[in-house]
């Protein structure tokens, strides 16, 4: 790890971690935002930040993307501390954002094809860059607008313009920042399909922002939750979700009475339940708390009680 | 490939292409010949009058202070206005999420405002071509000149609006600290009212600034043999003219890059995100 971080010239292609973050800290004035993040992201795999307004995902990818300087941490990204990346560090990595209204005057294909000339110094044996202009307009689903002035594209394709504008240059790590924030169901499916697309085809290495849990389970190989500046959990959906349900309720019926009970092994309670009273057991319900129900109640302790309270509720309801 | 030459060649691309597309919007041009107009008003009603003591039209005294003023309106704007509105909707820092982007982004901005102005000249001068007859007797070298002074105004010009336009951070902002002193170094400037009826210390005020410099060079340039009453010390000072511009260049030249590279740092997608957020509030 340690090697990776001090490492200052580009690792060749698929070399070490993509990312590797220890003890991130970013202070502003006297207020702390991030609490020592700590995360790794493999090549090509595909990583959702995921929390609540405010709990600091966008100043983390931020300082991963070299757009902010952190106060205090270790970082390496693409084997490179960001704070000191350059242009040729640059070149291998795409990104975008939620707020561009950029360039509105120029036809999609004209300003796609501009913006991939400068990868061309960029291009090697393995990754020719830039992308084939016309290809990249029909993968991202805009071959119909391909002519069309920029300002007049809707809210959901100016956003695939951005995401073919990111990956025009072939990057090795995709910055995703609120990539679905503001659309409809359509656009948003759509828009998932053309990220696991992207990650399984290109082998990019994909980190995601988001506050929507169900974006997170489709899109990522694995979720980190940060809640009040701190990863609450890190792990895959199911392995949260498994996380958060360690204790389940259990309930049943025996000779016309009802029980309930909250155990931490249901099935082993059920096997030793059904062994010790056997066809008397009846109206049998195992109840697992969902990741979703969990999570939702940590967003909503964190926009009324403040990211502490949240960040308590969770590590309550995961052990 | 060098990747520094290569994206100096694609914002010098860019910027053509920009231009190529501010001539086909119907906003963009619009704004030109709004100004156009404006300004060939002014000489069109003064064209049946003539200077006291000379045979020459009050109109062929007028347009090459006019164009003086609009080289000096092309550096400062095509700069700092474009800054200001480039930050706002993130050009600048897609320009940021590029290699070399920031490069060829500085390259096509400084090609894009050298296109407008050249435009802008040749929006006053082939109307002005049938209105004041004079002009067709100018000589190419001094069609040359006017070249020459044109890209030293720039110079002098647009790094002092890229540092205007980087402390500067709204659109409201623009016209309080842009176009306002702008109006106001234009009026103590001799452009539309003579320079020579002004109080002393105002002259020496004007003459620090480009806006003079200029409208005096291209004074020059068209009104040469007519004689140069209407200036300060009354007679041409080119050598002035130089020293003030050079002067303007060398230090903004000297201060620009920093306090370009200062405003670029900081600019992220939060930062964008959040000034559209106060755009949007002041608009409600």
């Amino acid at each position: 790890m340690t090697a990776a971080i001090a490492e200052s010239r580009p690792a060749p292609l698929g070399d070490g971690p993509a990312i590797v973050v220890r003890d991130l800290r970013m202070r502003y004035g006297t207020t702390d935002v991030l609490h020592g993040v700590e995360f790794t992201a493999r090549r090509g795999e595909v990583l959702a930040l995921l929390g609540p307004n405010g709990a600091g995902k966008t100043t983390t990818i931020e300082i991963l993307e070299g757009f902010r300087i952190r106060s205090a941490g270790e970082v390496s990204v693409l084997g490179t501390d960001p704070a000191h990346g350059d242009e040729r560090w640059r070149a291998r990595m795409g990104i975008v954002l939620q707020s561009w209204r950029d360039h509105g005057k120029w036809r999609v294909r004209d300003l796609l094809h501009h913006l991939g000339q400068y990868y061309v110094p960029y291009s090697t044996p393995e990754r020719t860059r830039p992308a084939d202009t016309d290809a990249l307009v029909a993968a991202v689903g805009l071959g119909e607008q391909a002519d069309k002035k920029i300002s007049t594209l809707s809210g959901g394709q100016r956003r695939r313009l951005d995401v073919a504008i990111g990956i025009v240059g072939r990057p090795e790590l995709l910055f995703l920042d609120e990539p679905t924030a503001g659309f409809d169901p359509q656009a948003r499916r759509e828009f998932h399909a053309l990220i696991l697309d992207l990650a399984k085809t290109e082998e990019t290495t994909i980190v995601l922002t988001t506050h929507d849990l169900g974006e997170a389970e489709k899109l990522a190989d694995r979720i980190l939750m940060l809640a009040g500046g701190r990863i609450v959990a890190d792990g895959t959906a199911d392995e949260l979700a498994r996380q958060v349900s360690a204790r389940a309720e259990v309930r049943w019926s025996r000779n016309g009475q009802h029980f309930v009970e909250s155990v931490e092994d249901p099935t082993g309670f059920v096997r030793h339940l059904f062994a010790e009273h056997g066809e008397a057991i009846g109206d049998l319900e195992v109840r697992r708390a969902s990741l979703e129900d969990t999570y939702m109640a940590m967003v909503v302790s964190h926009e009324a009680t403040g990211p502490d309270a949240a960040v308590a509720g969770w590590t309550g309801a995961v052990q | 490939m060098n990747p520094v030459r290569h994206a100096a060649r694609l914002g010098l691309r860019r910027g053509l292409a920009e231009f190529r597309q501010s001539m086909t919007s119907a906003e963009d041009i619009g704004f030109q010949i709004f100004f156009a107009v404006a300004f060939l008003a002014v000489v069109f009603f003064q064209r049946g009058s003539t200077i006291e003591g000379t045979d020459m039209s009050v109109a062929m005294a007028t347009l090459p202070s006019l164009v003086g003023l609009q080289i000096a309106f092309g550096g400062i704007m095509g700069a700092a206005g474009v800054l200001t509105i480039d930050r706002g909707d993130g050009t600048l820092l897609r320009a940021k999420a590029i290699p070399n982007g920031m490069l060829g982004y500085f390259v096509s901005r400084i090609t894009s405002a050298a296109l407008g102005t050249l435009m802008s000249m040749l929006i006053i001068f082939l109307p002005g071509l049938l209105l004041v007859p004079e002009l067709a007797a100018v000589s190419l070298w001094n069609w040359l000149y006017l070249l020459l002074i044109a890209a030293f105004g720039l110079l002098a010009t647009l790094p002092a609006g890229a540092i205007i336009g980087s402390m500067t951070k709204s659109p409201n902002g623009l016209f309080l600290y842009v176009m306002l002193p702008v109006m106001l170094v234009t009026g103590i400037s001799g452009i539309f009212y003579p320079i020579t009826a002004l109080p002393e210390w105002v002259q020496w005020l004007a003459q620090v600034f480009p806006v003079y410099w200029l409208g005096h060079a291209v004074r020059w340039v068209f009104l040469a043999d007519t004689g140069a009453a209407a200036e300060v010390a009354g007679v041409w000072r080119l050598h002035w003219a130089a020293i003030v511009l050079g002067a303007w260049s060398i230090a903004g030249l000297a201060i620009a890059p920093g306090v370009l590279r200062r405003m670029a740092r900081r600019e992220s997608g939060s930062v964008v995100a959040e000034r559209r957020r106060e755009a949007m509030q002041r608009m409600a």
